[in-house]
């Protein structure tokens, strides 16, 4: 039985006359590891803050197992903030920084220095207890900054964009790192990042936030899978958008026509009505890229090819123009397989392997948002 | 081709410089060393045999209580300043960056401006019928007017007045490299106002109270014309001491060895500095 | 938390600062000769001020030595930043070290160290002693201001330029000096100014062949009130103003 650990409810929070965060709603679950995904500027550090409670709502509650904690400060708070740079106190050691807030505790000095040391070791930084955070680096740092939040066995840890300063490889190691952490802690985790791949392959569920408002709410199978709405589809991942219209609905199918060819689809969860036009999405791994002779499929011609280790991605330019993204694994029975630039080809799609959404009033490329 | 060329120009330059500091600062500064082992000789100035009298007669008491005295006042004014200057410097990294830089540029304005006009001006408020005299008989809050000048209370104002700046800017500067990131993290671990500000604030900037420190302390002891325009006869500098041994007593050996125990006391003050900025991981001294 | 705390007492503070100056402008304008009461607007101050020719030769002999002393210390300054930034050198540390030293050690420790030399080699006290001394101290600021504005500006620039073909010194005249000049100006006009306000050093340094304004006007107000000095500060508040706004201005049209 899940329960909620802490919950927002219709929380507020303006500058200026800029509104960031527009009566949001979210329960979180105790033990979840839970990301705030969106692009800069969404509100998601904002929230973080909210949490935290560096920043004061101007309208809303936050509860915490109950109990109202909208406006006990930070200090007061059973929760613990992993910063983006770190902020480790550089005038004391390693040992200093992640014994202070148990300090602050007045806790006894011996069972501070055994929690510190069990917490050190956690990170594997046993050894650097009497280094000071300039001697150390990025990746030490910020262990250093994730052992100092959580000797205080906080309910809840606040990650924002914690990885955001770490090279690639180091990335990817901490992000394993973490989810090992949280497992075996079993601390509720919330996660800011506006790395798409980060906020998929770590969480439990994510949330996508477009200027302060809540898109979408899934585990990232759905997020990813079954997007709510554009903007999430293209947030997430790589994306082909297909205009269709609908031209004939039964009670569990649905005709569409998409650039001519007609495609007979499972209705979606969406009311539709005949002659409604709707998006057609398909991830570049679900493209099919068939012999310009095949007797199906939308022609075209490769216009790119990029390979990258176990995928070829290559971009096709259908007839009237529409970019097309394919991703295929390599097929172990032919290796020669690859393309041509401007070799004809034929494109189409496995039954089923699609996803409909309705079209958006103001549907415009610009909208479109990559990794900001 | 290019080295070549390089070379004479980096030779000469070196030259010029490493010959300007040992001729002006190092062999002056050897010479007050010897001058203070030396003996006072009405004819030339110094003399044989060397000896540490002049050491010894720093603790006669008429100078000593001379030097604890200026040292008392010096030390009365650093506390002022930094009274003052530590929640001014907090305030002024804390405002909007436009007008931060019109603040900061009135306050050098003054360390651009004659320091001697400006510790003539407050003899005009502080004189026996100066301005404040007047506007405190004229509100009826006195009848007679208070003696402000010739005190030490005047010669710790016009030091504070004139030092003022010099505590800032250092402390403005630390406050400026302070993180806000810090102080959430210290109230995030559970630190209320008064422990982030001990265990956080107060070692961060460190670094800026001891410049600011040494930067008001060491002038504080030495500016000789502050005392001599507010201070009458009684409340006398380490400054005027050395002064009027050079100028006007003629005894050299004494004022150098005065003049020794500012060094001195430069050298602990910059050795604390240094200290205190390793302890951050600051290596090279802020020149 | 109050906002109107803080900025209410930077006012106060901003306030206490100024109001000695103001006073002093205010009653530079006083036809009172007691000094300390207003008698009504006059610039007789200012007349019996520039009618006095020691005085007016001070004020020259102090212009000269500032002019001299900037411009020495300048040159030495900037020479000695683009040494510090550029070449690798036994006795770096010490030499950066030494500048700091004598920028934080009180004045009249090294006016006394410099008396001392110039008695000891026989030098007759006046402009040249004069301003050997004001050299000396205003040339770590020169050095510290060059310095920061070259470690303000891309490491590759002169690479850049020695890779299109330009030499050493073609390099230094088209690239670091243009980069530089703002630092110069201010750095000039930092030292001019310095050296136009010193009185610790030139107490001890300076000889009667060459009287300068700031020792005049010290044994003015030494002892009374100089109502003269009311105009004279004025002056002189009025020309650092202008000095110091130039620099700003130079500064800071640079960084665009």
């Amino acid at each position: 039985m899940k329960q909620t650990l802490l919950s927002l409810r219709g929380v507020s929070k303006v500058f200026g006359d800029r509104t960031v965060l527009d009566a949001l709603d979210l329960d979180i679950d105790d033990g979840e590891f839970i990301t705030l995904l969106g692009p800069s500027g969404c509100g998601k550090t904002t929230l973080l803050r909210l949490m935290a409670g560096f920043e004061q709502a101007d309208g809303g509650q936050i509860l915490l197992a109950g109990k109202d904690i909208s406006h006990a400060p930070p200090e007061h708070r059973p929760l613990n903030t992993v910063f983006q740079h770190y902020a480790l106190f550089p005038h004391m050691t390693v040992f200093d920084n992640v014994a202070y807030g148990l300090k602050m505790e007045k806790r006894p000095q011996q069972e501070i220095r055994e929690r510190v040391e069990e917490a050190l070791a956690m990170v594997q930084l046993g050894d650097y207890a009497r280094r000071k955070p300039h001697q150390l680096s990025g990746g030490q740092q910020q262990r250093v900054a994730i052992a100092r939040a959580v000797v205080k066995r906080p309910r809840l840890l606040l990650l924002d964009e914690p990885l955001s300063a770490l090279d690639f490889k180091l990335r990817r190691t901490m992000q394993v790192e973490l989810k090992r952490l949280q497992r075996e802690l079993g601390i509720t985790f919330v996660f800011v990042t506006h790395d798409q791949e980060e906020a998929l392959s770590m969480s439990d569920r994510v949330v996508v936030l477009k200027e302060g408002v809540i898109q979408q709410l899934g585990t990232p199978r759905e997020i990813y899978e079954r997007p709510a709405n554009l903007f999430t589809a293209r947030f997430v991942g790589e994306t082909n958008l297909f205009p269709g219209r609908l031209e004939r609905v039964t009670d569990t199918s649905i005709t569409v026509d998409v650039f001519g060819v007609h495609r007979t689809l499972r209705k979606p969860d969406f009311p539709v009505l005949e002659g409604q036009d709707v998006n057609v999405l398909l991830r570049p791994e679900d493209i099919r890229v068939l012999e310009p002779d095949a007797d199906h499929g939308l022609p075209g011609k490769v216009v790119e090819r990029n390979y990258k280790g176990s995928t070829l991605d290559s971009v096709i330019h259908l007839n009237d123009g529409t970019e097309v993204l394919a991703s295929e694994f390599f097929d172990e029975d032919d290796p020669t397989f690859d393309y041509r630039l401007g070799e004809p080809v034929r494109v189409s799609w496995v039954d089923g392997w699609e996803w409909l959404l309705p079209s958006e009033p103001h549907d415009s490329a610009s909208e479109r948002l990559i990794d900001a | 081709m290019h080295r070549v060329l390089q070379q004479p120009f980096k030779t000469a330059v070196l030259l010029l410089v490493w010959g300007w500091l040992l001729l002006l600062v190092l062999t002056p500064n050897l010479l007050v060393v010897g001058a203070s082992l030396m003996t006072r000789d009405a004819g030339s100035f110094l003399a044989l045999p060397l000896n540490l009298d002049s050491y010894r007669r720093l603790l006669d008491p008429l100078y000593l209580e001379v030097f604890l005295h200026s040292l008392y006042m010096a030390g009365v004014t650093t506390v002022f300043c930094l009274l003052i200057g530590y929640p001014f410097a907090w305030a002024l990294s804390r405002i909007g960056k436009q007008r931060q830089t019109l603040l900061i540029f009135l306050l050098i304005v003054p360390f651009w401006t004659n320091s001697l006009v400006r510790t003539y001006a407050l003899k005009l408020l502080l004189a026996t019928n100066g301005l404040i005299n007047n506007a405190l008989m004229g509100l009826g809050l006195i009848d007679e007017p208070l003696q402000l000048l010739y005190t030490e209370g005047a010669v710790i104002i016009g030091l504070v007045y004139l030092l003022l700046p010099f505590m800032i800017l250092p402390l403005y500067s630390v406050f400026e490299d302070l993180r806000r990131e810090l102080l959430m993290a210290s109230h995030d671990l559970g630190a209320g106002k008064l422990a982030t500000f001990m265990h956080v604030i107060v070692p961060l900037t460190l670094p800026g109270v001891l410049a600011g420190v040494m930067l008001v302390l060491l002038p504080a002891m030495g500016l000789f014309f502050v005392a001599d325009i507010l201070g009458g006869s009684r409340n006398l500098l380490v400054g005027n001491v050395i002064k009027n041994q050079f100028l006007d007593a003629r005894d050299w050996p004494f004022g150098a060895a005065a003049s020794i125990l500012l060094t001195v006391a430069m050298a602990v003050l910059l050795f604390a500095h240094r200290l205190s900025r390793r302890r951050l991981g600051d290596e090279e001294p802020a020149t | 938390m109050k906002h109107w705390l803080p900025r209410a007492y930077l006012t106060t503070v901003y306030a206490l600062l100024y109001l000695p100056i103001l006073v002093l402008v205010v009653f530079s304008f006083n036809s009172s000769r007691t000094g300390y009461r207003w008698g009504g607007l006059s610039l007789q101050w200012y007349e019996s001020l520039f009618s006095n020719h020691a005085m007016v030769q001070a004020m020259w002999n102090s212009l000269w030595l500032a002019l001299a002393a900037a411009t020495v210390s300048t040159i030495i300054g900037a020479l000695t930043a683009l040494a510090l930034h550029r070449y690798r050198f036994r006795g770096k540390r010490v030499l950066r070290g030494m500048l700091f030293v004598v920028m934080m050690s009180p004045e009249i420790v090294l006016a006394i160290s410099l008396l001392a030399l110039f008695l000891l080699v026989g030098l007759q006290l006046g402009f040249v002693s004069l301003l050997l001394a004001h050299v000396t101290f205003c040339l770590p600021f020169v050095v510290i201001t060059v310095m920061a504005r070259l470690s303000g500006f891309d490491e590759s620039l002169p690479e850049a330029a020695r890779d299109l073909g330009a030499s050493d010194f073609t390099m230094t005249r088209t690239v670091l000096i243009p980069v530089i000049m703002p630092a110069l100006l201010a750095g000039w006009l930092l030292g001019f100014t310095l050296s136009l306000d010193d009185v610790v050093v030139s107490t001890f340094v300076s000889g009667p062949s060459y009287e300068i304004l700031p020792l005049r006007i010290y044994s003015m107000v030494r002892v009374g009130l100089k109502p003269e000095v009311n105009a004279l500060g004025t002056l002189l508040l009025v020309f650092s103003l202008t000095m110091l706004i130039l620099s700003q201005w130079i500064l800071t049209r640079s960084k665009r």
